[in-house]
């Protein structure tokens, strides 16, 4: 590994930003999230009325659970009730 | 840098740029059990990570990048189980993303130009090379005390005023500048390599 002097480091170290709080929050939530999900195709599978509010509106659906609708987790419920 | 890996064991981090009280294969490891607490280190590791390379690498704009993140995330949970070398998820992580980023520019490129421009997916090399850098700069900082992992982080990748770091940390303004310096001397004496012993 070459020197590292202490302005390269000052760079290096500043070069790795935190990401937003929001996406990093709902990276670690992803577990419990797919669980919410599933819970939610079932009941939608169970429940014709629930299912037509479901496909009308995913976003309030996951928020209801309270799951953060990112584009990942709402193309796969619409994938999923469709 | 070896020592700093020693460390990784044993550190407990409450704060700092990444969080290392595991090794990245039994981090893996522990995810794939179902861990979620894991699962929380893992995406706190690898954030930083996967944004710089986003939006540093591949200039991608902010909605976009948010997307490119959650979705790597996504398939590094679903996929973990493919991953055939545990101590390999970072170069998979990166993989990952890049090949995420470059479908995105793609993407957009189609909606905007229909004619034979070039696409504009080619990403800044050295700005990767130097996330790469960056990132094992950031490992070694986990063999610092946590005082100095803290006021690193908050000054050069926070941005943080000495005025912000005095009140969060209780510090008087005075003394910050050195308190950096100090903690910068540490932190390169973290990444020189050991010497290595004379062969006889």
């Amino acid at each position: 590994m070459s020197a590292y002097d202490i302005e390269r480091l000052s760079r290096l170290i500043g070069m790795l930003p935190p990401a937003p709080a929001a996406w990093v929050r709902a990276a670690r939530e992803l577990p419990r999230a797919r669980r919410e999900l599933d819970s939610i195709v079932v009941r939608a599978q169970a429940d014709a009325e629930y299912r037509r509010a479901l496909v009308a509106d995913l976003e309030s659906a996951l928020r209801a659970e309270g799951v953060e609708p990112t584009s990942v987790l709402l193309d796969e419920l619409r994938r999923r009730v469709s | 840098m070896e020592a700093a890996r020693k460390s990784r064991e044993a550190a407990s981090r409450s704060t700092g740029a990444l969080s290392a009280e595991l090794s990245d294969a039994k981090l893996v490891a522990a995810c794939r059990g179902g861990d979620e607490g894991a699962w929380g280190t893992l995406v706190e590791r690898f954030s930083r990570y996967v944004y710089a390379i986003a939006i540093q690498g591949f200039r991608l704009q902010e909605h976009d990048a948010e997307d490119v993140f959650q979705e790597v995330f996504a398939r590094v949970f679903e996929r973990l189980d493919t991953l055939r070398e545990d101590e390999a998820v970072r170069p998979w992580i990166a993989q990952l993303t890049r090949r995420l980023c470059i479908d995105r520019l793609r993407a957009g490129s189609r909606e905007v130009t229909a004619d034979t421009e070039a696409l504009p997916d080619a990403p800044d090399e050295d700005v990767l090379a130097r996330i790469e850098e960056a990132f094992d700069v950031h490992d070694a900082m986990a063999g610092l005390p946590e005082h100095c992992r803290d006021i690193l982080d908050r000054f050069f990748a926070r941005d943080e005023s000495y005025r912000a770091i005095g009140e969060a940390l209780e510090l008087p303004a005075g003394t910050i500048a050195s308190r950096i310096s100090r903690c910068l001397a540490r932190l390169r004496e973290e990444m020189t390599p050991e010497p290595r012993p004379e062969s006889r």
